[in-house]
């Protein structure tokens, strides 16, 4: 029961302490006909500091296992730990207080806020976090994504990679020590999808952040220490 | 075609799940459910209010002629299937053991009254019970004073002309009797099956017949087209109002406040409604642009979402309707035990009006978004959230919000009620966006100041400026008409109530000599009571306005025409009475010898009289003339003695005149009047406590009325808090999923919505405070006749109930927003 599978785990990352720990996570849903199990009883570990790539077929279940690791759905059976804490014997709000203090998160389609401009969505992190210079902060991270020049246009002015590169700056303003991504370069060319990769990992490197990838990009996947494959839900050994 | 509408009923089926679907069913069946039940409801009370004052008249109707009333008015009333009773009166003298006396006779038909009872009692002194209809033949009923007069105690004999009668009963009181001013001697009622025996109906005798109906009001309205044309020389047809101004100006003062209380909640309504509908739509033109994508032609994506609105709106408002019919029949029930009369059913005028304000409503708030769509480019409309305003929509809510204020007008039952309120909540509402706004703006630039999520929540209200001004101007206008309605419930009628103090006159004494006016001063004052002031009195007929001859037919006006058929009172005056004011031109000053008139400003308009008009008058065959230079206001319901027509000193002073005065009479002192009428056997009393009982029962039914339709009110209130703080929900679900994913906690996510909220709610006190103020103003000075009072209360009351109860509303509204997890709300909202 305390099996815990680890894909292509080199011996060097068994040594660092676990930021993640998934134990039995399972989620599954009802529909008018049958039950749907979504993820299967997945359990790993990923290390402090690591880059690790969830890869798998579209409808696999890749979002859904993110989106549980970073405690925004309940899983139906199962537990997690991030950083050493038990996510779900938190309340919703212990959750929430959790990510501001460590977690950043991308979600495959943005969900920007529609009534605030780039910077301002940029900007919110921060401001719940209470930092006291988020404006210039927030402007400074977009400059990175390379859109100095869009701060303050509302996401329907923007392209789909734009506010793709926004969704990016958000989660990165507030340097979490866990960055989960979903598709960061899906929208993007590939130009701009090197800049976007080139950001995270300088955060992996500079900042020691955990990067927890969802991507059908290769290139992004071969960068990664470590490449976690899900196939109808169920995590591959 | 078919096929469009096959589609349109796919989707609202599919629909039927949504949000915004419920909301706008709830809303629609409240608003057409509010508007029917207090709509049937009001016309009921109307109603009862109306038979009830009936009662001072015996009948409904009645058909007043020198000579015996025509068989056709009466085979008429037969086969409309109305009742009929017919009284005879004339004066003539009675005798009895210890004397004679002269008596005022009158002769009625078993079936008499037809409305309200006589009371009548074994002896002068002793408690007194109602009567059940009128004397049985071979006996009589005699009045009070006649018992000691004559010696007619009950069990006596006493001789009616050729007839013989037993005494039966006393008459304590008489409800009609105080009609009639001119009924100067006691009464004595007797069977008209004994008139013949009598043999004191004959040519020349002065008698006054009449003919009383009574039934649906609709058939004695109709009785009353039919019959009055057909009026000879020496009939008139009256009804209650016509009669007593006191019974008239409370019962339309108290359907102004009914109408008024049915008009705030069709208001209240129609704003939920209309916020419900708009986010309805907005949501299916979403769905409309993504249907032009894929190649759907803009015809029929017009006619699928014309025909799912249309059909929304007849199944709400047929369900609607039902439900607001079932309602007033519970309340009716309830309140049955409070009318003295059984509450009349209900027309139908109500249900059309709570469908089509429905229908309306669904319409004119759905139909302007969907015409936006129409010119504007597929992409724009995907990726823009703020389309630009067409004309053609600008004209469809213009058209709507037209066709909406003549429905609220309608409903009102009286325009200018509808007018003024109508005008009011416009006003506010222009002045409320404008406000609104303006506050919205100056409100975010105190974010620089605020901390944390109080300035998150600032901003988002500056973000959002469009749907926070609608929710301001929307819950604004909710929160003004509840304050209204409070205000009538409790204010405006206990001004009107308490406009009828205890010591008001409850006596006329008519008929007074002038060679009598010391004496009977000097009497009151012996018996310690306040001397009553007197008013001389002359019986004319106006004969002419300018050089224009009157006649009934000049008039359409019922009422006008009733006024010109009979004699009116005229008075002269030298000084203005207090209680009089002087609305037009001015009274004349002393000194002025040039004959002139005042009139009183309702007859005024009715009879079309300006100030500067020439009136002619026949007094006793003499004709005068004189110029109108003041029109004046009289307060009726204070039960003094008030005059349509006074006229200068100097010009009636030649002519036979009578004097009348008004006094109070404390309970348990009824000798003052018999021995008023002991020494002065010319002069009448007149009792006016069935008057003033009718009067204040009036006032107190309509303010339980008011009580019922605030308790609708209060549903319709809470439904446009509802719709109002749901129509930026989905966006607050989706901001709150997005702020938990950034960590935000409980307490940063509940002041983010607070302080929102709560600005919105201020915002929307205030707008909603001062409206109410501005309105109550002008209704009751205007409209209600009730003089107006600041009070602190109300604005306060504004402030609390738009600040607190927004943002109570608001947060249990949100709650979800911060109970769920993210990914569940994000998948919920997009
Ligand atoms: N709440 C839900 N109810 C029903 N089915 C769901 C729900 N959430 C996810 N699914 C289903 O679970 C499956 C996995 O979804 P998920 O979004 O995790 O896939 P994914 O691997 O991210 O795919 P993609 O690469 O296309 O983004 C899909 O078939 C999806 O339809
Ligand atoms: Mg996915």
């Amino acid at each position: 029961m305390n099996a815990i599978r680890e894909p292509e785990s080199p011996p060097a990352s068994a040594r660092k302490p676990a930021i993640v720990r998934a134990e039995g996570l399972t989620k599954q849903v009802s529909t008018p006909d049958h039950e749907l199990v979504i993820v299967r009883e997945a359990s790993f570990e990923v290390a402090a500091g690591d880059s690790v790539a969830i890869v798998g077929a579209s409808g696999s279940g890749k979002s859904t296992l993110l989106g549980l690791l970073a405690g925004l759905d309940v899983p139906s059976a199962g537990r997690v730990w991030i950083d050493g804490e038990d996510l779900f014997a938190l309340d919703e709000d212990g959750r929430a207080r959790l990510r501001g203090r460590l977690v950043g998160f991308v979600f495959q389609s943005f969900q920007l806020l529609p009534a605030l401009t780039a910077l301002e969505n940029v900007m919110l992190p921060l401001e719940l976090a209470g930092v006291a210079d988020a404006g210039a902060r927030a402007s400074r991270v977009l400059d990175q994504v390379g859109l100095a020049d869009r701060l303050g246009h509302y996401p329907r002015q923007l392209s789909g990679g734009e506010q793709q590169r926004v969704a990016v700056a958000r989660a990165f303003a507030t340097e979490p020590k866990l960055l989960f991504a979903d598709e960061p370069t899906g929208n993007l060319d590939s130009a701009t999808g090197r800049q976007v990769i080139e950001l995270l990992f300088r955060m992996n490197r500079d900042h020691g952040t955990t990067l927890v990838l969802v991507t059908h990009d290769e290139a992004l996947a071969a960068r990664c220490d470590r490449r976690i494959a899900i196939s109808a839900g169920v995590v591959q050994g | 075609m078919t096929n469009n509408f096959a589609i349109a009923l796919r989707m609202l089926r599919r629909n039927a799940h949504s949000g915004e679907a419920r909301v706008l069913a709830a809303a629609l069946l409240v608003a057409v459910a509010s508007v029917t039940t207090v709509g049937f409801f009001a016309d009921r009370v109307r109603g009862a209010l109306d038979r009830q004052a009936n009662e001072l008249l015996g009948g409904d109707l009645v058909v007043i002629a020198d000579h015996p009333v025509p068989a056709a008015f009466v085979e008429r009333a037969r086969a409309d299937g109305l009742a009929i009773a017919q009284t005879t009166t004339f004066p003539s003298m009675v005798a009895g053991a210890a004397g004679t006396s002269l008596a005022e006779i009158k002769a009625v038909s078993s079936s008499f009254p037809l409305r309200g009872r006589l009371r009548v009692a074994p002896t002068p002194v002793a408690p007194d019970r109602e009567a059940d209809g009128a004397p049985a033949p071979g006996t009589v009923w005699v009045a009070g004073p006649l018992v000691s007069r004559i010696g007619a105690a009950v069990g006596e004999t006493v001789k009616v002309g050729n007839a013989s009668l037993r005494v039966a009963e006393v008459i304590t009181r008489e409800p009609d009797n105080v009609l009639d001013f001119f009924g100067i001697a006691p009464r004595v009622l007797i069977n008209d099956a004994d008139l013949a025996a009598t043999g004191l109906v004959q040519v020349g005798s002065r008698v006054s017949y009449r003919l009383l109906v009574a039934g649906e009001s609709r058939q004695v309205s109709r009785y009353e087209s039919e019959m009055r044309p057909r009026l000879g020389r020496g009939e008139r047809i009256e009804g209650v109002r016509d009669a007593r101004s006191e019974v008239r100006v409370s019962l339309e003062r108290a359907q102004r406040f009914l109408g008024l209380a049915s008009l705030l909640s069709v208001i209240l309504a129609s704003v939920a409604v209309a916020l419900a509908a708009r986010r309805f739509s907005l949501r299916q033109t979403d769905g409309a642009a993504m249907m032009r994508c894929l190649g759907a032609a803009q015809a029929d994506i017009f006619a699928i979402n014309a025909w799912q609105f249309l059909l929304l709106a007849a199944a709400g408002c047929a369900a609607g309707t039902a439900a607001g019919f079932g309602a007033q029949a519970v309340l009716a029930h309830w309140l049955s035990g409070f009318f003295a009369v059984a509450l009349p059913a209900p027309g139908w005028r109500p249900a059309v009006q709570g469908a089509v304000i429905g229908l309306v409503l669904v319409l004119g708030f759905t139909i302007p978004p969907l015409l936006r769509l129409r010119n504007v480019p597929t992409l724009r409309v995907l990726r823009s959230d703020v389309a630009v305003a067409e004309p053609s929509s600008l004209f469809a809510y213009a058209l709507g919000l037209g066709a909406l204020s003549s429905l609220i007008v309608w409903q009102a039952g009286d325009t200018r009620l509808g007018a003024i309120s109508v005008g009011g909540f416009a006003a506010a509402l222009g002045v409320a966006a404008l406000a609104g706004f303006i506050l919205i703006r100056a409100l975010s630039r105190l974010r620089a100041g605020a901390s944390g999520p109080w300035r998150y929540g600032l901003a988002n209200l500056r973000r959002r400026t469009g749907a926070s001004l609608v929710q301001v101007m929307a819950l604004g206008v909710g929160i003004m008409a509840m304050l209204l309605l409070t205000l009538v419930r409790s204010d405006l009628i206990v001004k009107w109530q308490k406009s009828m103090p205890a010591d008001m006159p409850n006596r006329f004494a008519i008929n007074v000599q002038n060679d009598q006016l010391p004496a009977v001063k000097a009497y009151f004052a012996d018996l310690g009571l306040a001397t009553p002031d007197l008013y001389p009195m002359v019986r004319g007929r106006l004969v002419a306005i300018g050089d224009k001859t009157v006649s009934p037919a000049d008039y359409t006006d019922q009422r006008a025409r009733r006024l010109v058929e009979r004699e009116f009172n005229l008075s002269w005056a030298k000084d203005l009475r207090p209680d009089n004011k002087i609305v037009a031109g001015s009274w004349w000053k002393a000194g002025d010898a040039a004959p002139q008139f005042s009139v009183e400003e309702g007859i005024a308009k009715t009879l079309s009289i300006r100030v500067g008009d020439t009136l002619s008058w026949d007094v006793g065959g003499a004709r005068f003339t004189a110029k109108v230079t003041s029109l004046r206001k009289v307060e009726w319901d204070s039960f003094k003695a008030n005059f349509f027509v006074i006229a200068s000193p100097g010009m009636l002073e030649a002519y036979p005149a009578s004097w009348i005065t008004s006094f109070h009479l404390p309970a348990g002192r009824e000798e003052v009047v018999n021995r008023l009428v002991e020494r002065f056997p010319n002069v009448s009393v007149i009792d006016l406590t069935a008057i003033m009982g009718q009067v204040k029962r009036i006032s107190d039914q309509v303010s339980r009325a008011v009580e019922f339709v605030f308790l609708f009110a209060i549903a319709a209130g809470l439904v446009v808090l509802f719709a109002a703080i749901t129509s930026t929900q989905d966006e607050r679900v989706f901001e709150g999923a997005v702020m938990r994913t950034l960590g935000a906690s409980r307490r940063q996510m509940v002041l983010t919505q607070l302080s929102e909220f709560l600005a919105i709610g201020l915002l929307a006190g205030m707008v909603a405070a001062a409206g109410a103020v501005g309105l109550t103003f002008a209704l009751s000075e205007r409209v209600l006749g009730v003089p107006y009072e600041f009070d602190w209360v109300v604005p306060v009351a504004g402030l609390l109930a738009g600040g607190v109860g927004v943002a109570i509303a608001g947060l249990l509204g949100t709650r979800r927003a911060v109970d769920s997890p993210p990914l569940a709300a994000i998948r919920a909202v997009t």
